[in-house]
């Protein structure tokens, strides 16, 4: 879990929540491949506030600011505009949406606000501190 | 670790609770209700519920009454904004009149799947079938 926690605190961009909360992780919560997912759930809480566009599994891209995510990858969107309009006319009234993760195919993000280096650092971690660390 | 799963995704949808909401399903059905409860799992109460079908700039409204949908089936939830819903350019018409637009264009377009597989399978292409249609 340390490496996800690093990237927390590297961002400098999180709210003490998000720190919070992976210290409960941190107290043997979590089994191994839950702090994986964990890694991308604390990405996307880095990336709120951000314009980033949703591609669903139905061919639907909508784009918005990234309000919320949750464990499951649940997105929450402001201010959205689909990328097709008019292919989906039922999407006109909507301003914002609840995106259920389960169907999300691919999620686009602005370039310059994800740090790859230290994504790749924090995935290299936590391989080489498997599950241990997390529990007691 | 149940505890913590219910508190994420209920502060993503406690907001939307008794609004007006379009749910999208994954079998491409429109419902709008207000929604009443939901759950971890993003399974859902609607009430007042109607089924909406668009068709072109067009669209037609079934009552439907109380929907309990089971999350899986959910591919989004929008809030409807009411100012962008008065100058939308779709116009209302009875569900009879969607309906038949609906079911000419459906005809309209399975005439041309079974061209197409004709064709394709006159070439020596195997054609699955499963691929039919639109799927939400």
């Amino acid at each position: 879990m340390v490496s996800t926690l690093t990237l927390c605190r590297d961002r400098r961009t999180q709210e003490t929540g998000c720190l919070e909360e992976l210290g409960t992780m941190a107290n043997g919560l979590w089994h191994d491949n839950r702090e994986r997912i964990f890694l991308f759930y604390s990405f996307f809480k880095t990336l709120v506030g951000q314009p980033v566009t949703v591609e669903l599994k139905n061919d639907l891209a909508i784009t918005g600011v990234l309000v919320s995510v949750d464990q499951f990858l649940n997105i929450k969107l402001d201010n959205i505009k689909v990328v097709d309009e008019e292919r989906y006319p039922h999407m006109l009234a909507v301003k914002n949406c609840f995106i259920r993760g389960s169907v999300v195919r691919y999620v686009q993000l602005p370039a310059p606000s994800v740090d790859t280096a230290l994504l790749q650092d924090a995935a290299r971690r936590e391989r080489q501190q498997p599950a241990a660390v997390g529990r007691k | 670790m149940d505890s913590f799963q219910i508190f994420t995704t209920s502060t993503s949808l406690v907001d939307s609770v008794d609004k007006k909401l379009l749910v999208v399903l994954r079998d491409g059905r429109k419902l709008v209700g207000i929604l009443r409860s939901f759950d971890q799992f993003a399974n859902l109460v609607l009430q007042d519920t109607i089924e909406r079908i668009y068709v072109g700039d067009t669209y037609g409204d079934i009552p439907r009454g109380i929907f309990i949908i089971r999350g899986e089936n959910v591919v989004l939830l929008g809030e409807i904004d009411e100012d962008k819903e008065d100058e939308l350019p779709l116009r209302e018409v009875p569900v009879e009149e969607v309906l038949q637009i609906q079911r000419e264009e459906m005809e309209v377009k399975v005439r041309k799947e079974k061209t197409k597989h004709r064709m394709l399978s006159e070439q020596g292409f195997s054609v699955d079938a499963a691929e039919f249609g639109e799927l939400y």
